[in-house]
């Protein structure tokens, strides 16, 4: 953790360019540069900035937004709701409609069905988020409304509320900020189920091609028993370092389809902040990223030890 | 040339390996197939938005229609197709290169230098490479050669624990030990007896990485922060495409296809060549159901997950 903080640190420090050149404006003269770099203190020595900076930022203190003019912790805390919506949705969706599909592929191998799912899902997940992204707002937002399709099967392209959201009821509000949130979360959602169902598919045959499957059903235990109780259950375990394997594959695509959506989290913050160099953000975004990514780690650690009673007493 | 063999036998490896093929002809031989010069703008008002299959001005008929200052579509893909694969590959093999370096001294050094190098790794790893890629273009002047490197320099991760969890795991093996009591010095021992025997996942990982790459470069290109603008480059004509979506929706259709089955041919050639390379890997591993760590032939065939790993 604290190397992730320390190489985000180092990275943005080392770089060519001079903040506070851009922070003064190309019109400025050699001394109000030198005032703006002793207010940004970048005149002192690298490890005592380094220091200072790791203080403050384990305190809390992440600094001002160079180019908001308000500290970062507030622009994280109005980006923040938005990204997580956004990622707790399409992971909830990723990892059911995931599973169902993929068991669905296992149970019905070799059929039309599951030939047909397999090619759609590995075109799917290889196509760019933005692009998916793109063409669901070619056809959902500008088809729709160009073929006169019934309103709720058009759905907005930008923003998370509508402008008229403040005159609306509760309950109105409630179904404009879901309908904002429709085709986001289905470029996201598309995507991740793709990935998920290929890897359900896969772990849930070769589990059921191997020795200990054999044995269960030689040992004469009913179908319905071997297929819930040991290849369901093994198939399923690998499905849970997914969760932590799949989270930054899932930040990225988040960074893309809210650029596309204007959708006002920390994917569009983190692209605003590096192209106007604004580095406290673009460092804290980071760090933040970084720590959803560990803590993801983290759980999918737990969950296994829960799920898979042979690692509970010390790993090999 | 058995592995080819099975390659071409196999059927996802041998349909990747087709499009694969195609898409590198298409940018080998584009200065042959362009009907058009990919940055040509001629007279704008007569010349953008072509639908396609309309027949220019100039008499060139565009198959894929124009963009909205009058080039090409068509020109622009099979240029775009020779940046877009040579960026994959040489950001891919920048990546080996490191990564490999990397792992193989960890592993070989062993001790502190080791647990530092993989810490670095790990953190390294722990970054979605997006941010670490956003960052890190935006510190230089845009070029052709920084999305390269800074694609090579935030893959190499994975290589990295993929190359130090072969080299351990051969260390231990009898012929290793036969060749040092032999008398074989490090530097021959590495290339006669550890890297030969440890290049199949790492193959593997660089089939897939390469789509991994060139979805990224796009990416990037996308936001702007990629391939420098006249340049063809899919990432920037899907971002071409999405100001003019009503107009014309094909301008961002066509590269977006190209990305997506580029991708899906990697992966695809990917997953052939594991099983190729590997007959037993797959089933030998499950029969003793583990956690899977990020090097093990059980993972599947995803580009990120195949660079992400897990933290040990």
């Amino acid at each position: 953790m604290l190397l992730v903080v320390t190489l985000t640190f180092s990275l943005i420090s080392l770089a060519p360019g001079d903040p506070a050149r851009l922070w003064v404006g190309p019109g400025a003269g050699e001394a109000e540069l030198a005032a703006a770099r002793r207010a940004l203190e970048l005149d002192r020595p690298l490890a005592l900035r380094y220091g200072a900076w790791l203080v403050a930022f384990v305190r809390g203190d992440w600094g001002t937004s160079l180019t908001q003019q308000r500290p970062v912790a507030h622009v994280l805390r109005d980006a923040l709701p938005h990204t997580l919506v956004l990622t707790g949705a399409s992971l909830l969706l990723t990892y059911v409609g995931g599973i169902v599909l993929g068991l669905l592929q296992a149970v019905v191998r070799r059929s039309a069905v599951d030939t047909g799912l397999t090619v759609t899902s590995l075109l799917v997940y290889g196509m760019p988020s933005y692009w998916l992204a793109i063409m669901l707002v070619l056809v959902f937002s500008y088809g729709a409304a160009r073929l006169g399709w019934p309103g709720w099967l058009q759905f907005p392209a930008m923003g998370v509320a509508g402008l008229d959201a403040d005159f609306l009821s509760p309950w109105g509000r409630m179904i404009d900020r879901l309908r904002h949130l429709t085709l986001p979360l289905a470029t996201l959602a598309a995507i991740g189920v793709a990935g998920t169902a290929r890897f359900v598919r896969g772990a849930v045959l070769d589990v059921r091609g191997s020795g200990f499957v054999r044995t269960a059903r030689a040992k004469g235990l009913s179908s319905r028993a071997v297929e819930t109780r040991h290849v369901l259950r093994n198939g399923l375990l690998p499905v849970i370092t997914l969760l932590g394997l799949s989270l930054p594959a899932l930040v990225s695509g988040t960074v893309f389809v809210e650029v596309v959506f204007a959708w006002p989290g920390m994917g569009r913050v983190m692209v605003a902040a590096v192209g106007g160099r604004d580095y406290p953000v673009v460092m804290a975004v980071t760090a933040l990223f970084a720590v959803l990514v560990v803590v993801g780690n983290l759980l999918a650690d737990v969950l296994y030890t829960v799920a898979d009673p042979r690692l509970r007493r010390g790993r090999p | 040339m058995t592995v080819m063999r099975a390659l071409l036998g196999d059927a996802r490896s041998a349909i990747g390996l087709a499009i694969l093929t195609g898409f590198a002809l298409l940018g080998i031989f584009a200065p042959l197939l362009a009907p058009a010069d990919p940055t040509l703008q001629t007279d704008v008002v007569t010349t953008r938005f072509l639908a396609p299959f309309a027949i220019g001005p100039e008499g060139i008929r565009h198959l894929l229609g124009t963009d909205a200052l009058g080039r090409d579509l068509f020109s622009r893909l099979v240029y775009g197709a020779r940046i877009s694969l040579a960026v994959g590959v040489v950001a891919v093999a920048v990546s080996l290169a490191l990564g490999v370096a990397v792992g193989v001294a960890a592993a070989m050094i062993g001790g502190v230098a080791e647990r530092a190098l993989m810490a670095v790794t790990d953190a390294a790893l722990a970054m979605p490479r997006i941010v670490l890629l956003l960052v890190l273009v935006t510190l230089w002047e845009q070029s052709l050669m920084l999305v390269v490197l800074v694609l090579g320099v935030t893959g190499w991760m994975g290589v990295a624990r993929l190359a130090r969890a072969e080299v351990h795991g051969l260390l231990g093996r009898p012929f290793v030990e036969a060749a040092r009591a032999s008398g074989q010095g490090s530097i021959r021992l590495l290339v006669r007896h550890l890297l030969p025997n440890a290049a199949t996942p790492l193959i593997v990982a660089a089939a897939l990485g390469v789509g991994n790459a060139i979805m990224l470069e796009a990416g990037l290109s996308f936001l702007g922060l990629g391939i420098p603008a006249p340049a063809p480059s899919w990432g920037n004509m899907i971002a071409n495409g999405r100001d003019a979506l009503v107009n014309a929706p094909w301008v961002a259709t066509f590269p977006g296809l190209a990305v997506a089955l580029t991708v899906v041919a990697c992966n695809l050639l990917g997953d052939g060549l594991r099983d190729a390379l590997d007959p037993q890997g797959r089933a030998a591993s499950r029969l003793t159901p583990r956690r899977p760590s990020a090097g093990s032939s059980v993972l599947p065939a995803m580009p990120d997950a195949a660079a992400a790993g897990t933290s040990p």
